[in-house]
Parts: C-alpha cells; structure tokens; sequence
C-alpha cells in the first residue's frame, strides 16, 4: 500500500495577532490534493489574514506552515500556490489578455491551456482586448480564475470567490473548480458560508 | 491532468515579462511621465526669480540647484513606485511569484528610473541654461546625474518599500530618504563643485560609481525584506 | 546554561523585564546625577581657561559626551534592531524604538552646545563645521526611526520597519561622515572647525570621562523607563499587566 502523499499545504498551531490582539488561531489545517477546504467566517472573523498568512505574504505570529510535507519556503508556496485575492492583481491599463501573458510571463502556464480558450471558459469571449478597469466587477473576478486556470500551482487560495458574482458567476466558480479538483487539484476557499459550494470532497474550517 | 509547475519560467524571461509590463504601464500613462521634468524646470526657475538674475551668482549656484531639482523630482516621482501594484494586488502577486522578490524590484526600479530620471537627464542642458552654468561643466554634470540619479533611485526605493502601505506618506518619505541622499548630493554636486575650481574631480565620480555598483546589488535585496516587514 | 545567557533569556519575558525596569531605573537616574554635578563643577572651575578661546570652550564638557552618546546610542539601537529582526524578541523590539527619542535628545543637545559654542568666536548662530553637519544628518535619522514608529498602527510592524530603516541607517553613518569631511576641504574657503588643531589638555579628561560616565548612566536609567511604559501599553490586556495594576490600586 503506498503511503499517502503529503497534503499540498498543512499549518500547525498557526496564530496571527495584529496589536497584541488576536485575529485568528491557533489553529490548524490541511489541504491535500483532490479536494477542497472551505474557510467559513463572519466579517472580520481573520479569513483574509488567514489566507495571506497561509500564502506568505505576512509572517504567523505563531505556529508553522508546511509545503508538501516540507516547511515552507518562497519557492515552494510559489510552485504550489496561486492566490485569487482580495484586490484581483489586474492592471487596469492593460487588457485581460496582456495581463494574463503577464502573469504567465512570470510563473509559467500550465500545460494542455491557451489563453484565448481560457477567456472564453470564464465567460469574457470578447473581452480580449478590453482594458481591465473597464471591466465588472464580475468580470474582474473572471479575469481572476482565468489566472488560476492558467498558472502551473495545483493548490488554490481563494479569497472570497463568490462576492460580487451574480448566480451565473457562483455557477462557473463552482464548475472551474470542481474540474480542478477533479483533475488532481485543490482549493482553499474563504467565504461567508452562505453560497452554494462546489460538489466535491470538501471540509469546513469554522472560525468564529 | 495537472502536472507539477514543470522546470520553472527562466528568471531572465520573467524579468522580461515584468520590464515588458512595467514599460508598457508607463507608455499608457504616458502623461505621468512629464511630471518629473516640470518639477524640476519649475524648481530650477524659482531660482533666478528669488535671488535675481545676475548671471555670475546664476553660475555660481547652477550646478548645486541643478542637483537638488533632480533630486527632489526623483523623490517625488518615487512614491508612485510600487503605489499602483499595492492598490490593485499586483503586489501580492509578485511577492507570490517564484522569482526572488529582489530580481524584480530591481526590474520596476530600473523602468522607473527610465521613466522618470531621463527625460529629466534630456533637458539637463536646458536647466544649465536657465542658469547659466559655464558650458566646460556641462560634461562633469551630465556624468554625475548619469551616475547619481540611478543611485538616489535604488536607496530611495529602499525606502519607499519600507513606507509601503502608508497613505499619504510623502513627507515621511523625505525625512527618511533625506539622510540616504546626502552623500550622493555631496559627491555629486561636489564632483562638478571641484570641477568648476580646477580641482580633481575624478574621484568623487568614481565613488559615486562604486556606489552604484554596490546599491544594484544591495538595494534590491534590501528593499525586497523592507516590503516584506511593511507589507499590510 | 551558561548563567549571562540564562540572564538575558530571562530578560525576554516581558513580566520579568518589567520588575528589573522597576528595580533598577531609579538607580541608575540618581546615580547619573553626582556624576553629571561633579564633572560640570569640575569643567566650568577646576579646569584652567584655553589659551585661545578663553572661558567659552567649556561647553565642549556637555558637547563632547553628548557627541559621544549621540553615536554610542545609534549604534546600540542598531544592535537591539538587528537583534529584533532576527529573532523577533518583543523587548528588543522596544529597547530599539526606546533609543531613538533619547538618542535625538543628546543629538539635539550636541548641536545646541556646538551652535552656542560658535557663536562667541565666528558671531554667527549656526556653522556647518563638519562634525556640526554629521550630527544633524544623524538627527534627521533619529527623527525617521522615530517618525516610522509612529506612522505605523501594528506595533511590532512598526518596531520591525524602524528598526530595519536604523540597521540602513548605521552604515550611512559612517558614509556621511566621510562625505561631509571631503566636502567641507572642497570648500576650503569656509572651513570652520569648532575643536581645532589644539590637543587636550591632560586635566581636561576628568570631565569629560566624568560627564561621559554620567550620561550613560542617565541613559541606561531612561532606556529601562521608556521600554518598561512600552512594553505595559503594549501589553495591557495581557494578565500580568492587570495583576500589577491590582497591585498599585490595592
């Protein structure tokens, strides 16, 4: 029997205090490949900070993250993980194709995907040459897991996928990563708790 | 099937691709880019009109008032530096990114100086005019701004990096950057200052080199753990 | 465990830092003051007038320590700084943030002495004599340090970002000493120089050492006040700070 693979992303006892106060933890979690965890919280309950901590971008105050079984380092988050933010990460000078080259000038592109076939998967057929602030909302949030589809990371951090999607929108987030994860994938996915998730294995990290 | 990110982007086409971007931002907004040059055609008229027109006294200042115009339009135009990637998350990407942070912060500073110090180095000879400096130190001037402007470019992001997140924070950004640029200012101005007494100039432009040898090197660095202790 | 490090392990709880703050401040402030006395009598009686500049030189006895601090405290924040940095210890932290106040202190004092110390000889308010300029540049850092502590909410961010701006900071000190000092012989016209060629005189180092001895007391007593009040505000809902504050009322 093969061991099992370690999970793409662990934390242990993770803890973050801003000002002496605490925002979240400690706690911990794992997400391994082939399946979701969904982050559920209340406004200002810490699951931004959360993410961001998970993702690097701001050091624990307590506690250890691990990447494949290994502690993590920039590199490895960078191979594993591809983060869908608060704030999109879109210029809004240059067009939804120019920043997707971008991104995938930067971290690679996953293979088997073309950029103008991921356009039209989100729904912004058309949009090729649109500048980015001309863009929804909810056509940034495309432009967004367009990005995801694209870079070679197999784990997912999304922050509050859903919010600002109409039904339509919730649909195709759920589709996009129910593919994913169903390709071998995972995610890790932050929201209120109160839309409708993607039908896959999937655990609930309740914070209060 | 998702594979593994396979043999990672090569650093060098990365850096491409960011050089490539930060350019192409700088050619939509190409109307920024004036501002720096005003800034210091501004600076450098409000000279004359406060101490008068007397063409010995202009001389006499060119070179110093020159200096401090482009350093204070260089100061100004940093702030915007990584102001734009924070506010839309393109920041967060980049940090995320496989390439070192370093690399690429070295990659929007050079843009940036490029985008903002040269035009400013093109009208040198203009701003010379204005004040008349005497044409023989033109050349002396011209290679310590070459030399200095990068220099004030690489330690100012150091800091600019470290007051990231802050709104508002321009002058914060002066008082902290204030005690980095002196010595540049000294041995910049100070080179031409030498020149236009006949004395050995040489040097000052070759410190100002090693200087700048050593900030491509370490500001970057530098400036890659400030954004990471600063960020919000 | 060797016992100095067990000690300074000790020092890192912030409890135990704060109950050696309460012992040892008060102390090391009065202590300060006999010394600061003696070495300022000592200064403006015992020793005999300079041969050049009459009774006015005496103000090099507060110029010169103050001098010396200025910098000694610089680099000593560095040292706390870079500590912090690299092993986050909370009151390191704070040691850093408690310096430079204390440290633009001196530095203000020191170009205080020097511009009076021109003024009788040169009738002017302010000199740009080299040492003059360096120090003003170093109250500009110590204004930075202490201007990013302030701007930042999250106070360990704050003391981590003004700590690194100081560790960047202590290798420009150096470089803008050295810069000044060519600038000021590529001016030769204006060279001014407060201390001169003269050498000390032999009876003049038991002021100064007693004036330097003195200051480093009064700012070891202050650096322990500054960071003890840091570290309650910091940590006021933490339980050992409500004991001690049961404490005082009972």
């Amino acid at each position: 029997m093969t061991p099992a693979a370690p999970p793409l992303l662990a934390a242990e006892s993770l803890a973050f205090q801003r000002n002496e106060e605490p925002v979240f933890g400690p706690l911990s979690l794992h997400v391994a490949a082939g399946e979701a965890l969904l982050i559920h919280g209340g406004n200002g309950s810490g699951k931004t900070t959360l993410l961001r901590v998970l993702a690097g971008l701001l050091p624990p105050s307590e506690g250890d993250i691990q990447v494949r079984g290994q502690h993590a380092t920039r590199e490895s988050v960078a191979q594993t993980c591809a983060l869908l933010g608060h704030l999109l990460g879109h210029k809004g000078e240059l067009t939804a194709v120019e920043n997707l080259r971008f991104a995938v000038g930067l971290n690679g592109q996953r293979e088997g995907t073309d950029i103008t076939e991921v356009l039209e998967t989100v729904g912004l057929a058309g949009y090729e040459d649109s500048p980015a602030r001309q863009l929804s909302a909810g056509q940034k949030k495309r432009l967004g897991l367009a990005r995801l589809l694209l870079l070679p990371s197999p784990l997912w951090l999304m922050d509050e996928p859903y919010a600002n999607l109409d039904l339509e929108g919730i649909a195709l987030v759920n589709r996009v990563v129910e593919a994913h994860i169903n390709g071998g994938g995972a995610a890790l996915i932050t929201s209120h708790g109160a839309y409708a998730t993607p039908a896959v294995r999937s655990r609930v990290l309740e914070l209060d | 099937m998702v594979r593994h990110a396979d043999a990672s982007i090569s650093t060098a086409s990365a850096c491409l691709a960011l050089l490539r971007r930060d350019l192409l931002l700088v050619w939509r907004r190409r109307g920024d880019a004036a501002q720096p040059l005003m800034f210091a055609l501004l600076v450098v008229s409000l000279f004359p009109l406060a101490l008068g027109p007397e063409p010995e006294l202009l001389a006499k200042i060119a070179p110093g008032v020159i200096w401090v115009a482009v350093l204070l339009s260089g100061l100004l135009s940093l702030d915007s530096l990584f102001r734009s990637d924070l506010d839309d998350g393109s920041l967060e990407q980049l940090m995320l990114a496989p390439q070192p942070l370093a690399l690429l912060v070295a990659c929007k500073v050079l843009v940036h100086w490029l985008a903002s110090a040269v035009p400013v180095l093109l009208i040198v000879p203009l701003l010379a005019a204005f004040l008349n400096l005497d044409g023989r130190l033109l050349p002396v001037l011209w290679e310590s701004l070459l030399l200095g402007t990068p220099l004030l470019s690489l330690v100012g992001t150091v800091v600019v990096a470290l007051t990231v997140g802050m709104r508002r924070s321009g002058m914060l950004l002066a008082l902290l950057a204030l005690p980095l640029y002196v010595p540049v200012l000294i041995f910049g101005a100070g080179a031409v200052m030498a020149a236009a007494q006949g004395l050995p100039f040489a040097g000052a432009l070759w410190l100002l080199g090693a200087a700048l040898v050593l900030a491509v090197v370490l500001a970057p660095l530098a400036a890659a753990t400030a954004l990471r202790i600063a960020m919000p | 465990m060797n016992p100095v490090i067990r000690w300074f392990h000790q020092m890192g709880s912030p409890p135990i830092f704060h109950r050696f703050a309460d012992r040892w401040s008060r102390w090391l402030l009065l202590a300060a003051l006999p010394f600061l006395a003696w070495g300022a009598w000592s200064g403006l009686f015992e020793v005999p007038a300079d041969y050049q500049q009459g009774d006015s030189y005496r103000i090099l006895f507060i110029h010169v320590p103050s001098a010396w601090m200025s910098l000694f405290i610089y680099g000593l924040m560095a040292v706390y700084a870079f500590i912090a940095l690299v092993w986050r210890i909370k009151i390191c932290e704070q040691l850093a943030m408690a310096c430079a106040p204390i440290g633009a202190g001196f530095t203000a004092i020191t170009l205080l002495t020097g511009s009076l110390w021109g003024r009788p000889m040169w009738g002017t308010w302010w000199t740009w004599d080299p040492r003059l300029t360096s120090e003003l540049v170093l109250l500009f850092l110590f204004l930075g340090v202490i201007g990013l502590n302030a701007a930042i909410e999250d106070r360990r961010a704050a003391a981590r970002a003004a700590g690194f701006l100081a560790l960047i900071g202590v290798v420009n000190v150096p470089i803008v000493h050295f810069s000044v000092e060519w600038w000021n012989t590529l001016h030769q016209g204006a060279t001014i120089k407060l201390m001169g060629q003269s050498s000390i005189d032999s009876r003049m180092v038991l002021p100064l050492v007693l004036v330097a001895i003195g200051t480093k007391l009064w700012f070891l007593g202050s650096l322990l006040v500054r960071t003890q009040t840091a570290m309650l505000e910091m940590e006021s809902g933490k339980d050992w700070v409500k004991q001690i504050a049961r404490g005082a009322h009972a």
